[in-house]
């Protein structure tokens, strides 16, 4: 039971999330000097996301195996690895930074 | 739908299918941890087929697992979530057409999706984007019926090191991302400050902060954009 709960919740405040921007100015055009934040907000929220998914533990901030698989995907990605090289480069340095930990 | 906007979808398909590799065995991985998390099998996939946003699920999941509370799972879904609102208005302008289609169009939207219909100047391409999206949903959802059903085969995820996967995912999107030198200060900017509030507030917070940084776009208006 609890779990459908979460499940319908979780659902449908991601649905409206999403949906939010799109119903309330869909097909008109942004104001111009908005497409100047519009247009950083990719790089911007990816790269918050990487520092999130690869050093944050809950509140903490922690150096673990992932920050070696960060690492070896940095170096996948400056050689211009294809992506699925670099994800599994990146799983591959983690495991092994586990295994060998 | 005409013949080049068929091809525009297709574009978008193809664009991003190693990322719907990468993205269905997280779905996997998700069908696994998801068990663990008490979710039945069902559950796991109707989750997957009505959020549609990994990160999300996983947070969520991981609270139950670590015996969190239901309020605390949900609060850590739709913190993580709520950096939709400006993604989604981003896309905006983009998606045209009646509300119930923009709607329903704006629901495939997920990180990677978004990233590779991005066509520069605060610009997204709506055929790229569904193309794209619909791919990553079709992959999301196999993906999480395959964990659920043969997720005992594979053991403990994180020993393969899939935990490790997504940020290195996110880098290599980000990597066609940087266009100019704002575009990468505003990359560094976001990643100081999303480390920077990590330890002060609750996860999900520290991301949708970072978008803060892109209010340096309003003294950088994209070249050849539209007034």
């Amino acid at each position: 039971m609890q779990a459908w709960v979460l499940i319908a919740v979780v659902g449908a405040c991601t649905i409206v999330l999403k949906g939010l921007g799109p119903l309330a100015i869909g097909g008109r055009e942004l104001p111009r000097p908005l497409l100047g934040v519009v247009a950083l907000l990719a790089p911007t929220l990816l790269a918050a996301l990487i520092v999130t998914q690869a050093f944050a533990d809950g509140r903490h901030l922690v150096l673990d195996a992932r920050a070696a698989g960060l690492g070896a995907a940095l170096v996948a990605v400056a050689l211009r690895a294809p992506v699925l090289v670099v994800v599994a480069v990146a799983a591959g340095a983690a495991a092994l930074t586990r295994a060998l930990a | 739908m005409s013949r080049t906007e068929q091809l525009r979808v297709r574009d978008g398909a193809r664009l991003i299918a190693p990322f719907a590799v990468a993205v269905a065995a997280f779905g996997v991985t998700f069908g696994v941890l998801a068990r663990d998390a008490g979710l039945g099998g069902v559950q796991a996939v109707v989750f997957s087929a009505t959020t549609f946003a990994g990160s999300a699920q996983f947070a969520a999941t991981s609270v139950l697992s670590a015996g969190g509370t239901l309020a605390a799972a949900i609060a850590a879904a739709v913190l993580l979530n709520s950096r939709y609102v400006p993604i989604g208005l981003s896309v905006a302008p983009s998606l045209r057409g009646p509300a119930w289609q923009r709607g329903l169009r704006a629901q495939l939207v997920v990180d990677e999706s978004w990233a590779v219909s991005n066509v520069g100047g605060g610009r997204y391409d709506p055929r790229l984007l569904f193309g794209a999206g619909l791919t990553l949903y079709c992959a999301w959802v196999a993906g999480t019926t395959a964990g659920v059903l043969a997720g005992s085969l594979l053991g403990d995820p994180q020993r393969l090191g899939l935990d490790a996967a997504f940020p290195a995912l996110f880098l290599a999107l980000l990597a066609g991302q940087v266009r100019g030198r704002v575009g990468a200060l505003a990359a560094v900017g976001g990643a100081v400050v999303a480390a920077a509030l990590v330890t002060f507030v609750p996860p999900g917070v520290p991301v949708v902060a970072a978008a803060a940084v892109c209010l340096v776009g309003l003294r950088h208006p994209p070249r050849g954009a539209r007034p």
